[in-house]
């Protein structure tokens, strides 16, 4: 064999570890939560749904579930409609970078997650939001707001300003130009941004320990307490739907692209 | 009519900036405030809380463990990421599609979920242990300590450092590692001359993202690693939930605020260094 293809070996090798190394833990995830014996083990000898039967019947988990649905549901939506009109404002209205306003959106990705758990914890508990849905609510709108701005913003460069001029010069008002021409040609970075802010929330662990009570706990709030306090078993079932969801939700957002391409293979 | 001009435009940005501003910013804000105006009793003011954060060597210990970790968590993402983008660049079809994925399956995966599944994969009778026995390398511990911490860190940070290397190296024109080969040059001289500082902004980008990330890990050191070893992040809520000192708590937040800030301005920095070396050298070529 050459040097060269040497080389190429040795590269794929590692490039495969690497690969097998990225995907290990997401695939494990599912066998754990099999388990039938009490032990922590990724492929356990004794195999059953009884920690499914487990999950499903324990209000503090189905519970926990219904809440973080509910949660990044509403997120979702304010942070999408937030998020969608500061772009638009960017775009539109700041002939060149906004830098205060893009420094303001970006600010919830820069700040380390546990300043902002511990600050929001501070202030929050001074205005009497701690404990209570709205606190997770405003919190994780927050953090999800730049990852609507940053993914419509990309979706907007690529559509034609003149559009929105021609619908106006045709007569349309300037927010029916933006709703019938603009808003139908940025729908795939809209569908992805309330997707990413969908699972910002969902997913959101450290900040949710602070300002979620005990009775008012998201799925990773219990899931990371039950992993201090007394690692449950039941964690891998929570794993596991978690997983789930979110592959479910990736894939619909990619038919939805596929879909959406396809519809506009026609325009220019 | 105000809707027709860039006001109408501006106002639109306002609901967002708003909702951040009273309800991230301030709170912020606040608790850095609060490291100048909140002291725990031996302190009486001014920058006291400051003066106990460097000089409690327990503190500054902590300080330099967590500047240590975010360098070598974003020198072993770098050393695995770039074999990995380039080898990307150089397949296609479903081979790129499969390692695309290997990369963005992890991204829209909890890391709790993830750290959650490293506390099996990496437990005592866990199959990296066995693995590790079989080729003979003995049942080393790897949770409670650096290793496990240093694994599921670098694969929360790895995605973050893949994707902008990877479309950085995917502008790069191979013809011309070709055309420095055809002149002459060694392959390895080749890659070290043309490529690599081609693919310079893809390199600082991911090194921004992936050291600034690793700055403020809370989740990875608190579930697989030791209290012995803790980090910046969790040494905060520790003085703020247990201890209850929301001026140190504040200080801290502070310093970590601010090292953030300065590895952003070292990568805008760097890049512009980039740009004018990369117009400089195109002058030359002219």
């Amino acid at each position: 064999m050459t040097t060269t293809s040497w080389r190429r070996l040795w590269l794929v090798v590692l490039v495969g570890l690497i690969a097998v190394w990225l995907l290990l833990p997401a695939t494990v995830v599912l066998p754990m939560s099999l388990n039938a014996t009490s032990r922590l083990s990724i492929w356990p000898e004794e195999r059953s749904f009884d920690l499914y039967r487990e999950f499903f019947a324990d209000p503090e988990w189905t519970n926990a579930l219904i809440r973080s649905f509910r949660t990044a549901a509403i997120v979702s939506v304010l942070a999408t409609v937030l998020g969608t009109a500061a772009a638009l404002g960017i775009v539109r209205g700041f002939r060149r970078g906004a830098g205060i306003v893009n420094a303001v959106i970006l600010a919830p990705i820069i700040v380390p997650v546990v300043v902002a758990a511990v600050a929001s914890y501070l202030v929050y508990l001074r205005w009497g939001l701690v404990g209570t849905p709205l606190a997770l609510i405003v919190a994780h709108t927050c953090l999800a707001i730049p990852y609507v701005v940053v993914t419509v913003l990309a979706s907007l460069r690529g559509v034609n300003p003149r559009l929105e001029s021609a619908a106006r010069s045709l007569g349309s008002s300037p927010a029916g130009a933006v709703w019938h021409v603009t808003l139908p040609l940025i729908r795939g970075g809209v569908i992805v941004g309330a997707f990413l802010a969908f699972m910002q929330s969902f997913d959101e662990v450290v900040v949710s320990v602070f300002l979620a009570s005990r009775r008012g706990r998201t799925l990773p709030v219990q899931m990371y307490s039950s992993l201090i306090e007394d690692i449950d078993a039941t964690v891998a079932v929570a794993s596991s739907v978690i997983l789930v969801l979110s592959i479910v939700l990736v894939l619909l957002v990619g038919v939805s692209r596929l879909a959406n391409a396809r519809g506009q293979s026609g325009t220019p | 009519m105000p809707w027709t001009g860039r006001l109408g435009w501006k106002l639109l940005v306002l609901p967002a900036v708003a909702w951040i501003a009273v309800f991230f910013l301030f709170p912020v804000g606040s608790i850095m405030l609060r490291s100048v105006t909140e002291f725990s009793p031996p302190e009486t003011g001014g920058l006291d809380n400051y003066r106990w954060f460097f000089d409690t060597p327990a503190n500054v210990t902590v300080l330099s463990r967590t500047l240590w970790v975010s360098g070598y968590v974003t020198l072993l993402c770098l050393l695995l990421g770039y074999p990995y983008a380039y080898f990307m660049t150089l397949t296609r079809g479903w081979v790129r599609l499969l390692l695309l994925s290997a990369v963005i399956i992890p991204l829209t995966t909890s890391p709790l979920v993830r750290t959650y599944a490293w506390l099996g994969l990496l437990s005592d009778n866990g199959p990296v242990v066995g693995v590790l026995d079989r080729i003979g390398l003995g049942r080393p511990e790897l949770l409670g300590n650096s290793v496990g911490v240093t694994v599921g860190m670098m694969h929360i940070a790895f995605p973050m450092m893949v994707l902008p290397l990877y479309a950085a190296l995917l502008r790069v024109d191979r013809r011309l590692l070709r055309a420095a080969e055809s002149l002459g040059a060694p392959p390895r001289t080749a890659f070290f001359r043309v490529y690599l500082p081609l693919s310079a902004p893809g390199i600082l980008a991911g090194a921004v993202l992936v050291s600034v990330l690793s700055l403020g890990f809370y989740l990875t050191p608190a579930l697989l690693g030791s209290p012995q070893q803790t980090l910046m992040a969790p040494l905060i809520v520790t003085q703020v939930r247990q201890v209850l000192a929301w001026g140190h708590g504040g200080a801290m937040a502070f310093v970590l605020f601010v090292l953030t800030l300065a590895l952003l301005g070292i990568g805008a920095l760097g890049s512009r260094g980039i740009l004018r070396r990369g117009s400089a050298a195109r002058v030359e070529d002219e």
